[in-house]
């Protein structure tokens, strides 16, 4: 019985974080009906990854390896998935929602006639029809709406950290092998390049100074700069933030974005400068444990969620600030 | 170079940007109301500006998509304002609260009865649903190369080449056109629009054709609506904000107290 399968991704020869707390999702799915879950993976060499999700707990763990699947390339891991669908034929498909998943999911959809819901925050089984029900924030985060979808398998992707691990223990499972239908002349998307570049992960930050629309230029990210070594006097991670506009405006890389299509973060202390606070910037820094808000418009959205308001001119209160700071220090 | 043929397909919303007060949820209803003004979604915007960058550099022509029950083309034609040379709205009171599936099939039926293109954009997700999956169906249903979260996109040799984004930096990518690219907001906001000419298009005279669901041979069938069970307010992120007064001198050094508390 295949009622729940699961795309697990490889890192560096292991299992990623978020496969793992797939695992933990497929795991409860399965239990509420009564079934099993197993496990797909897909790339040139995912023998160790394999042996790794056996404790989980899984029935199976599919392998499809193939020179061609080195790096991601979504041509061949859509026909990858395309073909164990048919074979195992689950009941439901859960990826991460992670570039790969967010990719292959709408695609994998449409090829197969199913439907599929993204981002989810939970999953549950309705007790009445047996169906999947995909819990998913809308509208930038200003609702959460339930869904639930005909068509097999049902498909989500599911979003990182709102699920735990299982523990693992002395699975029984198997490991299967199955042979890709692949060749070169799959692939539609040609890469040409990889570059890497210095990404700031913010996620890991323990204070994030963060700059908006309200900066008025480019430049005041250099203020903001000089807060955070100010900062890093007495914090440990203290990193860059900026809100969606900024981007957009060009004046600083989106790897510094937080909110729904950046990052989101739940720093000890979030300092917002000249960002309004939208809602898809809110939910991705709202559950910061304390946050700072400096705007100039007391009326904005980001004083209602702050622990503690400043309504001044950036330019006037932050070098104020560094040399309090300084002082301090 | 040989002049380019775009399709931007632009979902018209209420602005995303709206301030918390004026969301609030009809849970009977199951619908998200939102009392602000009704804007083109920021991502699609996006692929707009996209879209006009290469018409500026090869030529072209550039053709925007807008489906709904219904559209506003006073809000639409801000498209045309920026560069855009035809805005078709695909208008049907079957187009309401279609699921991804079924918006795709009606867009490719469009597109199909536009004939000639190079290349499909569209916004990364819309800024209502935040689905993230219209574009990439669109591109299987015809069958095309699809290539997401594009920051950056040229032409070259009846290729398309893009910098997509990657989480350690970028990959760039070529495919044979006519391709879909989904684009996202590193490409930069959509350019400004003087007051006059957006005036001048709003006045404008010309007529925008509008298709419904029976001109682009779509049937009921393949037109489902979004399976919403429930649909709830989020808990409630409001915090109790101490606001720090007093001269600017007197804020930062209560400021830099606080920053000292929290050590």
């Amino acid at each position: 019985m295949n009622d729940v399968l699961i795309l697990g991704e490889v890192k560096a020869g292991s299992l990623d974080l978020k496969t793992l707390e797939l695992l933990g999702a497929g795991k409860k799915l399965a239990g509420d009906l009564g079934g099993e879950f197993s496990v797909v993976l897909i790339g040139d060499t995912v023998s160790g990854a394999a042996d790794e999700a056996l404790p989980y707990g899984p029935a199976k763990v599919y392998k499809l390896e193939h020179p061609l699947l080195q790096g991601f390339k979504a041509d061949l891991w859509l026909a990858c998935l395309e073909q164990a669908c048919g074979e195992i034929n689950p009941k439901i498909l859960l990826m991460s929602h992670s570039f790969i998943g967010m990719e292959l999911g709408p695609r994998l959809a449409c090829r197969l006639n199913t439907r599929l819901t993204t981002d989810c925050i939970d999953l549950a089984i309705d007790p009445k029809d047996g169906l999947l029900l995909r819990t998913k924030p809308v509208s930038g985060g200003n609702a959460i709406s339930v869904f639930k979808c005909p068509g097999e398998p049902q498909l989500a992707t599911v979003r990182g950290k709102v699920f735990e691990s299982p523990e693992a223990a002395d699975g029984k499972g198997e490991i299967v092998e199955m042979v890709p239908h692949i060749d070169e002349s799959m692939i539609k998307v040609e890469s040409l390049e990889i570059v890497k570049e210095e990404i700031v992960a913010l996620d890991k930050a323990d204070v994030v100074v963060s700059g908006g629309a309200g900066l008025g230029e480019e430049d005041g990210f250099e203020l903001l700069e000089e807060l955070r070594e100010a900062l890093s006097k007495s914090f440990g991670n203290v990193m860059i933030g900026c809100s969606r506009v900024a981007v957009d405006k060009g004046w600083i890389s989106s790897d510094h974005q937080v909110g729904l299509t950046g990052t989101m973060i739940s720093p000890d202390i979030y300092v917002a400068v000249g960002i309004s606070g939208a809602i898809q910037h809110l939910v991705g820094m709202v559950h910061a444990k304390k946050i700072i808000a400096i705007n100039t418009d007391p009326g904005c959205n980001m004083f209602k969620v702050a622990d503690y308001g400043v309504v001044e001119d950036y330019e006037e209160i932050i070098p104020a600030l560094i040399e309090k700071l300084e002082e301090l220090s | 170079m040989t002049e380019i043929r775009i399709i931007v397909c632009a979902k018209q919303i209420p602005d995303p940007e709206a301030p918390l007060s004026d969301v609030s949820v009809d849970a009977e209803k199951m619908e998200v109301i939102v009392d602000a003004p009704q804007v083109i979604s920021p991502f699609d915007e996006n692929a707009l500006e996209a879209a006009v960058q290469l018409k500026e550099e090869m030529g072209g022509k550039i053709t925007v998509l807008s489906l709904g029950k219904k559209v506003s083309d006073t809000v639409l034609r801000k498209t045309l304002a920026a560069g855009a040379d035809e805005l078709i709205l695909l208008e049907d009171d079957q187009f309401e609260k279609l699921d991804s599936h079924s918006t795709a099939t009606a867009l490719a039926g469009a597109i199909q009865k536009i004939g000639d293109y190079d290349l499909i954009l569209t916004g990364r997700q819309a800024g209502d649903w935040d689905s993230g999956q219209v574009g990439l169906i669109l591109g299987e249903m015809l069958a095309l190369p699809c290539i997401s979260l594009a920051r950056d996109i040229s032409v070259e040799d009846g290729n398309v080449v893009v910098k997509k984004s990657i989480p350690v930096g970028y990959e760039r990518v070529k495919a044979k056109m006519p391709a879909l690219v989904t684009v996202s907001n590193e490409v930069g906001e959509l350019r400004y629009i003087s007051r006059t000419k957006m005036l001048k298009m709003m006045r404008g005279s010309r007529s925008i054709p509008s298709w419904s669901a029976g001109d682009l041979n779509v049937t009921p069938e393949a037109l489902q609506k979004m399976g919403i069970a429930e649909l709830s307010s989020p808990p409630d992120m409001g915090r109790d904000c101490q606001f720090i007064e007093g001269s600017s001198d007197e804020q930062a050094e209560k400021l830099a107290a606080v920053f000292q508390a929290l050590r």
